[in-house]
C-alpha cells in the first residue's frame, strides 16, 4: 500500500509551497497540510512529517505554476492561503496538483471542486479587505500620528499596505491587527511590520484623552452629525442598512460608537 | 475653527444635500504621484452607510441652501421656510481634508442652492475645488455639480479640478419640467451638459497625442431623474435616461423615488410612500441596458408603458419571449446566456469560463450560484431532467413567485390591493 502521509509546515506561504515541492519529490501520497499547533488528526495509517522551509524550493514551485496558472489564480491562491480557514492547504494542494498534471491552464475551472473552493475562500479575503480599507477609521494621536486598530476575520494587512500607502502618502498612520498582534506604520518614507505593547484603554473607537489630539472628540463629532443628516428617515431600511453594514463591523466606527 | 458653528451648518447643509442620490467614487484615473493625500485611481468605497441603507462615500453638501428658484420637487425652494445656511470656501476644504484624514470619505460631492446666478454660484464652487487640488493636494475625489446656465468657460474651468460633474435633469418630461420647475429652462441643463461631453472627447483626443494634457473629469458626467413627481410612464423615464446616455455620453443616470417635501397641489401628497419598488426596476432596466446588451425599445414601448413590479424586468421579457427558450447552457453564445433570467454577470463569466473544460449539468451551475428556480425554466444542461413542460406565461410567473422570495414581496401585496 502506498504510504499516506500528513505534512506539517511552519503556517507561511513558503512553507506550504515547500510541501507541495516535498509532495512531488517523494512521490508522497499527501491526506494532510497542517500549520503549527493545528489539531493532530485521527490518521492511522499516515506518517507525519515535518517540512523545513527553504525559500529556494518555494520559489520553484511558484515559477512552474506561473508558467501553468493566469495572475487570477495565482492571487487566489495566495488570498486563500491568508483566509487561515482550517483544511485550506489540502484545497490548494489539489488546485495545484490539477493545474501541473495539466497542459492546458486550468486555474478558472470552477467545476472542478478545489478551484471553486479556492476561488471562494478568495472571494471572502478579498471582501474583508475591502472591508477593512471601508472601515477603518484613524484617529489622530498626541503625537500626530493616524491611528486605527482592527480585528479582522482574515490575515489582511499584507493585503491593505500599499492602498494606506498610495492614499495616505504625507501623513505618518498605524494600522494595527489586535487579533495577530502586529501592525504596519507608514513613517512618511517606508512601511515597517511593527508589533507594540498596546493599553488596551486606547481601544478600537473612542477619543481617550490620554492618547489623542484635543481635536479628535471635534471631528468624531463633526462625522457622527454627518452621519445623522444625510440619512433620509421615509426611506428608512434597516434591513439593507445591516446587509451593508454587518454588526460585527460596528465597533470600528465612529458613527456608530460616539457617546452622546 | 468654531466646532459648535460648523456642526450648525453641516446639519442643514447636509440635510438639504441628501436628495441627490449619486455617491459613486469610482472611475476617476487620479494617481497620488505627488506624495500628496489621496488617491482615486481604484474603485470606489463606501465607507459607510446611512439607515436608509444607502452608502456614504462622499461628503455630500451644499455649499449653501440660499436659492433663487423655487422649484416646486425641492426642499431648498425660495419659497419654503426652512433654516438657511452657507459655508466659507475654507470651512469646506477644512472638512474634507479632517474627514479624509481619518477615512470616513473618498472625497467630496458639492452642490449649491443658485444665489445670486448661476456663474457667480459656479465660481464659489470651483474655488473649494480649486484650493483642495492646489493648495491640499488633494487627490481624492471630487464631483461638483454643474449649475444649469452656468457658462461654457466655467464649465470649463470646473472639469479640469472635478472627477466628475453632473447637472440634475431632475424632471423626466420637458411639460413636467415646464409645471414644477417654472423658472427653468430646459437648454439651461443641456448647454453645461454639452459643454462638458465636447471638453471630454477633446481631453481623450489630446491626451492620446500629449500625455501631460490636463485631465478633465476623468470620471465623465452623470445626472439624476426624480420618479413619480410629475405622473411620467417608466417609457418617458427609460427614453429619456436612454438619450443621455447615447446623447451625452454620460457615464450615469440616477433615479430618486421622489420624497414629499412639500404639500404642492401639482405633487403628491406629504404622506404618499417613497416608490422603492418601482425606483429598483428602473435601476435593473438601466442595468439591462449598460451591461447586458439590451434595447430599451425591447424592454419598455407602446404595448409596455411600465415595467412589471411583481417580477425583474429580464424575467418579465423572458416571459414575453418565451419562443426563444430553452436554451443549451453549454452551447448559447454568450449574448443570449446573458438575457436568461437568474443568470447575473458574473455567472455568465463563470458559465464561459467553466464550459471549455467539461459539459455543465445543474450540479456545476447550482455551485456557480445562478438563481436556480428562474433560470431553470429557461435553459437545458447536460442531464436529462429539465423542465420539458411549456406551461403558459402566466403560470409560469406564478411558479416562479411562489418559489422565490423578494424583498419587497410585501410592498407588491399592499400596492396590488389598491388596483
Amino acid at each position: 500500500m502506498e504510504q499516506q502521509a500528513v505534512l506539517t509546515y511552519d503556517g507561511t506561504l513558503e512553507g506550504f509551497l515547500c510541501c507541495v515541492f516535498t509532495a512531488y519529490e517523494e512521490k508522497l501520497k499527501v491526506v494532510d497540510v497542517k500549520p503549527p499547533g493545528a489539531q493532530p488528526g485521527q490518521q492511522l495509517f499516515s506518517e507525519s512529517k515535518e517540512v523545513i522551509t527553504e525559500p529556494e524550493k518555494a520559489k520553484r514551485v511558484w515559477r512552474s505554476m506561473k508558467k501553468k496558472a493566469s495572475p487570477a489564480g495565482l492571487r487566489d491562491l495566495k488570498w486563500a492561503f491568508l483566509s487561515e480557514i482550517s483544511g485550506m492547504e489540502m484545497h490548494m494542494f489539489s488546485m495545484i496538483r490539477y493545474i501541473l498534471a495539466e497542459n492546458v491552464p486550468v486555474d478558472r475551472d470552477f467545476s472542478h471542486p478545489a478551484v471553486l473552493k479556492v476561488a471562494q475562500a478568495a472571494k471572502k479575503v478579498g471582501r474583508e479587505k475591502h472591508r477593512m480599507e471601508a472601515f477603518v477609521r484613524f484617529r489622530l494621536t498626541k503625537e500626530q500620528v493616524y491611528f486605527a486598530a482592527i480585528e479582522p476575520d482574515f490575515n489582511v494587512l499584507p493585503l491593505i499596505k500599499s492602498h494606506f500607502k498610495n492614499r495616505y502618502a504625507d501623513q505618518k498612520w498605524i494600522i494595527y491587527d489586535l487579533k495577530r498582534n502586529f501592525g504596519i506604520a507608514w513613517d512618511l518614507s517606508e512601511i515597517n511590520y511593527i508589533t507594540l505593547d498596546l493599553d488596551p484603554a486606547i481601544g478600537i473607537s473612542g477619543s481617550p484623552e490620554a492618547f489623542f489630539h484635543t481635536s479628535e472628540i471635534a471631528f468624531q463629532q463633526l462625522w457622527d452629525q454627518y452621519f445623522t443628516s444625510t440619512n433620509i428617515k421615509s426611506r428608512a431600511n434597516s434591513k439593507l442598512h445591516v446587509q451593508h453594514l454587518p454588526k460585527r463591523y460596528w465597533k470600528y466606527l465612529t458613527e456608530k460608537n460616539l457617546q452622546k | 475653527m468654531d466646532y459648535e458653528r460648523i456642526k450648525e451648518k453641516l446639519s442643514i447643509l447636509a440635510d438639504a444635500a441628501k436628495y441627490d442620490v449619486s455617491c459613486s467614487s469610482s472611475g476617476s484615473k487620479r494617481k497620488n504621484t505627488t506624495n500628496g493625500l489621496g488617491d482615486s485611481s481604484g474603485m470606489g468605497i463606501c465607507h459607510s452607510y446611512t439607515e436608509d441603507g444607502r452608502c456614504v462615500s462622499l461628503l455630500k453638501i451644499l455649499l449653501t441652501n440660499h436659492c433663487i428658484f423655487d422649484c416646486a420637487y425641492c426642499v431648498t425652494r425660495k419659497s419654503n421656510e426652512v433654516k438657511r445656511a452657507a459655508f466659507k470656501v475654507q470651512e469646506v476644504v477644512d472638512l474634507t481634508i479632517h474627514f479624509y484624514r481619518r477615512n470616513y470619505i473618498e472625497g467630496l460631492f458639492l452642490s449649491s442652492g443658485i444665489f445670486k446666478d448661476a456663474d457667480y454660484t459656479m465660481e464659489r464652487l470651483i474655488q473649494v475645488a480649486k484650493k483642495l487640488r492646489l493648495e491640499e493636494n488633494f487627490n481624492g475625489y471630487i464631483h461638483l455639480k454643474s449649475i444649469p446656465g452656468g457658462s461654457d468657460e466655467l464649465m470649463r474651468e470646473a472639469g479640469l479640478y472635478a472627477d466628475r460633474l453632473s447637472v440634475n435633469i431632475e424632471i423626466p418630461t420637458k411639460s413636467g419640467l415646464k409645471l414644477l420647475a417654472p423658472d427653468k429652462k430646459h437648454e439651461d441643463f443641456m448647454k453645461p451638459m454639452e459643454k462638458v461631453k465636447n471638453e471630454i472627447i477633446q481631453y481623450k483626443q489630446e491626451s492620446r497625442l500629449i500625455k501631460s494634457t490636463p485631465k478633465y473629469a476623468p470620471a465623465g458626467q452623470s445626472t439624476q431623474m426624480i420618479i413619480g413627481a410629475s405622473g411620467e410612464s417608466d417609457r418617458d423615464i427609460m427614453y429619456s435616461a436612454n438619450f443621455f446616455y447615447k446623447k451625452y455620453n454620460m457615464k450615469r443616470v440616477y433615479y430618486s423615488g421622489y420624497v414629499p417635501v412639500a404639500e404642492d397641489p401639482r405633487l403628491p401628497a406629504l404622506n404618499s410612500q417613497v416608490p422603492l419598488l418601482r425606483e429598483n426596476r428602473l435601476y435593473q432596466t438601466d442595468w439591462l441596458l449598460r451591461f447586458y446588451g439590451f434595447d430599451i425599445r425591447e424592454l419598455l414601448n407602446e404595448q409596455h408603458l411600465n415595467l412589471d413590479l411583481e417580477v425583474d424586468p429580464k424575467l418579465s421579457w423572458a416571459l414575453r419571449n418565451r419562443h426563444l427558450f430553452p436554451v443549451n447552457i453549454n452551447r448559447v453564445e454568450k449574448q443570449l446566456l446573458l438575457r436568461i433570467p437568474g443568470i447575473g454577470l458574473k455567472s455568465v463569466n463563470k458559465i464561459l469560463q467553466a464550459r471549455k473544460f467539461r459539459k455543465l449539468n445543474w450540479e456545476h451551475l447550482k455551485n456557480i450560484g445562478i438563481a436556480m428556480n428562474r433560470a431553470k425554466h429557461f435553459i437545458t444542461c447536460d442531464s436529462r431532467e429539465f423542465e420539458v413542460k411549456e406551461p403558459s406565461s402566466e403560470y409560469l410567473k406564478n411558479v416562479i413567485l411562489k418559489t422565490s422570495s423578494g424583498k419587497f414581496r410585501k410592498e407588491i401585496g399592499t400596492q396590488l390591493s389598491l388596483f
